[in-house]
């Protein structure tokens, strides 16, 4: 706990919006994608838009692994779900994610499906030993952060001959994204704020190529808000001294390499598909997780007959635009309106990383300076002794 | 995008449509219950506001206190509460469901200016729950009710068949007076007034989540489940002008004050480094992706007092035993009404809304 403590040290943070201050000034207008929905949540959660200079803009990318599930992949869960026998277990944010026609796992649960919440696959897994009667299916959601524990479950299933258990893979890699964010005709960022926790997987290699073929610098970072401050300071340091470059701020965990073991594990367990369709940016080529031929009897798309069904992202709902930063929240035609948190159209509006949700939350509270310590007392205690009532203002 | 210069027209008027809609009461838009709206949020004032209101409409319910007052012939006022309880597991570090079924309901009364002094006891058992656990809760339940200076007068049970309920759920009602010339409200806070908190956030839901086992967490987490009309009558004696009071259960703080906003059209500015958390919630809480403003308290309440008798209430909160850990976490507003904005570590701010659903974890 200490640990966070630390990342969150007020006195860190003025020296380096101080530096941030110094590095933009007669800069140009710089646009930074921050990739992760944990960076969103941390900026919103701790209002670190208001403390840069006006020609930093943050961006919020593509990386809130709900927010990028298509709606027929929900379909296809609440189908499994609602099959007899089965146990679907699911993270809690999932639970909420809207299919088509505003149906949801959540809603599924409450008509009598057995819907669980895991915080683990490994919960799923002992659901599966301790009720070996029912089919335990559980929704593997998430990047290269989450693929490796769901990775350990299957192997496990299969050395515990746990035969009951299934994975319904829909684990996606963050290259493919960034990778179309940078190809799009219209792209308008100058920098990244890396993925952190992706990172401690795949390491900080696979990035290069948005430096070297794309020009544009990337500062890997974690999720403590002085990490993206100084995030933001190294990649304006980078601009003014003309590098173009892979950095790593996050070196309390991430190394260069990534994790071997995680990685060898993930190259086991799973397969690229040759295609994934991702919420708002299409198909996109081996973009997506399946389970490998040596797990093929773990795999809930082949054990079970789902639907499968494409179902087109909602006309009005624009979240494959601020997936990749081409609006930003406030922009869409439905937020705030038919879109909001307890009734989302878009999955970005739903989990607490999406970027619609991060910011109809918390807000901007532009109109308002909070001035003065808000705590500070008056220097006079003036109460008046027992038995006598402050006179009450007249209403 | 232009940013210079403050946020465009468009982004001012897509924010003041929000801010609009915050500040209505939420709709009901389901067509079945589910988990939210029990998890007092907006799903549950939604609930609350469309079904029960609706149908029970009266002025003392609509006040939509935690407990109804209502005045006697004699002009003397009772304060009456019920709650149910139904926390899995039934017992957790620092309580169980028995003590917590007299704190529930007696903080209530606390809260609303009474002095708590009869309780009913309710109880739904599943067919199978062992009777020496059914003993242990009942004895916990009759200590709790003697340290709150309670007496249980009447009771029922009712036997479901297994799997009907999930082992013993208990519902109590309480009754207390509220003496003479005692008034709180939302209609008597006033800009200037302060904030204070009577303790950490977060002990009991973080105990409670911990104690499910799924976690696979260990801390040293105890909840905080107290009967709070001491810390009340402490309150009242030192601060003779606090203006309101509410115990911060589900939903917890971060809940009561939206709350706090929303019936008195006022703005709530809170400090978040006034705000205290013991460090294990705090980790705990971050692991979990939740925030320990609305994780819920057994033991904790808010309290609106005019500044000029702030610092004689901390100082009666402090030097109590369930107010130790109290302190100044904030101030009322003119502007903005009916919200609440958190002043950030950093110098930045950012508004504290309703929960919306249940508290679910974030995935990375």
């Amino acid at each position: 706990v200490r640990f966070v403590d630390e990342f969150r040290d007020p006195e860190a943070a003025r020296h380096l919006v101080h530096a941030i201050a110094e590095l933009a000034e007669d800069a140009p207008h710089r646009k930074l994608m921050e990739v992760c929905g944990g960076h969103t949540h941390t900026i919103y959660r701790h209002g670190l838009e208001q403390l840069l200079p006006p020609n930093v803009e943050l961006v919020h990318g593509p990386g809130c692994p709900v927010c990028v599930i298509p709606m027929g992949r929900v379909d296809d869960a609440i189908h499994l779900a609602e099959r007899p026998g089965v146990v679907f277990t699911s993270f809690g944010d999932m639970m909420r994610v809207p299919g088509s026609g505003g149906d949801s796992l959540l809603a599924a649960k409450a008509r009598g499906a057995d819907v669980r919440m895991v915080y683990s696959p490994l919960d799923a897994l002992e659901i599966a030993r301790a009720e070996p009667d029912r089919q335990v299916v559980f929704f593997a959601v998430g990047f290269e952060t989450t693929a490796p524990s769901t990775a350990v479950t299957l192997v496990k299933a299969k050395t515990f001959g746990i035969t009951n258990f299934t994975a319904f893979s829909n684990h996606v890699v963050i290259g493919p994204p960034l990778q179309a964010i940078l190809g799009a005709p219209d792209l308008d960022l100058d920098g990244f704020i890396g993925p952190g926790h992706v990172s401690t997987v795949i390491g900080t290699r696979p990035y290069r190529f948005v430096a070297e073929d794309h020009g544009k610098p990337v500062v890997v970072t974690g999720f403590e808000p002085l990490d993206i401050l100084q995030a933001v300071q190294m990649l304006l340091t980078q601009f003014a001294e003309g590098r173009c470059e892979v950095e790593n701020q996050y070196t309390r965990v991430v190394r260069e390499e990534g994790n071997p073991r995680a990685l060898a594990l993930l190259d086991r367990v799973f397969t690229l598909r040759p295609h994934f369709e991702w919420r708002g940016m299409g198909s996109l080529p081996d973009s997506g997780y399946g389970l490998s031929e040596e797990f093929a009897d773990l795999d809930a798309e082949r054990r079970f007959d789902l639907p499968g069904v494409r179902v087109a992202d909602p006309a009005a709902c624009q979240c494959g635009e601020v997936l990749v930063g081409a609006i930003r929240p406030w922009e869409c035609g439905v937020f705030g309106t038919a879109c909001t948190p307890e009734t989302p159209i878009g999955t970005c509006m739903v989990s607490s990383e999406g970027a619609c949700a991060a910011f109809y939350t918390f807000g901007r509270s532009r109109h308002v300076a909070v001035g003065d310590d808000v705590t500070a007392l008056p220097d006079d205690d003036t109460a008046l002794p027992d038995g006598l009532t402050a006179p009450l203002p007249v209403v | 995008m232009e940013r210079d210069g403050g946020p465009t027209d468009r982004e001012e008027a897509v924010l003041d449509r929000i801010d609009r809609l915050r500040r209505r009461r939420p709709r009901l838009t389901d067509d079945t219950v589910t988990l939210a709206h029990g998890a007092g949020g907006k799903a549950s004032a939604a609930l609350t506001d469309s079904v029960f209101l609706d149908a029970f409409r009266n002025p003392t319910l609509e006040q939509l206190g935690d407990a109804g007052v209502v005045e006697l012939p004699s002009g003397e006022r009772l304060a009456i509460s019920t709650d149910s309880f139904v926390v899995n597991p039934w017992r957790f570090p620092g309580g169980s469901i028995g003590s917590l079924a007299v704190h529930g309901t007696v903080n209530d009364l606390a809260v609303a200016g009474a002095r708590p002094a009869w309780l009913t006891a309710g109880f739904v058992l599943e067919e199978g729950f062992p009777i020496a656990d059914l003993r242990e809760v009942v004895r916990e339940m009759s200590e709790a009710a003697r340290q709150a200076g309670v007496e249980i007068v009447t009771g029922d049970t009712k036997v479901v068949e297994t799997g009907a309920a999930d082992g013993i759920y208990i519902n109590t009602t309480g009754v207390g007076v509220v003496p003479a010339g005692r008034r709180l409200g939302p209609e008597l806070v006033r800009p200037g007034d302060k904030v204070l908190l009577s303790g950490t956030m977060g002990d009991h839901g973080v105990a409670v989540m911990l104690a499910r086992g799924d976690l696979h967490l260990d801390a040293d987490v105890v909840s905080d489940s107290a009967p709070l009309g001491g810390l009340v009558e402490a309150i009242l004696a030192a601060a003779p002008g606090t203006r309101w009071l509410r115990d911060a259960t589900r939903g917890g703080v971060g809940t009561v004050v939206n709350e706090l906003a929303a019936s008195t059209q006022l703005g709530v500015v809170l400090a978040e480094q006034a705000l205290p958390v013991r460090p294990p919630v705090a980790g705990a809480c971050d692991l979990l992706g939740i925030d320990p403003l609305y994780v819920a308290n057994e033991g904790k309440l808010v309290a609106v007092v005019p500044a000029a008798e702030a610092r004689s209430a901390l100082t009666a909160m402090q030097a109590h035993d369930c107010g130790h850990d109290a302190a100044v976490i904030g101030e009322i507003r003119e502007d903005p009404a009916g919200m609440v904005l958190l002043a950030t570590t950093f110098g930045g701010s950012r508004v504290v809304d309703m929960l919306v659903g249940a508290p679910l974890p974030r995935i990375c």
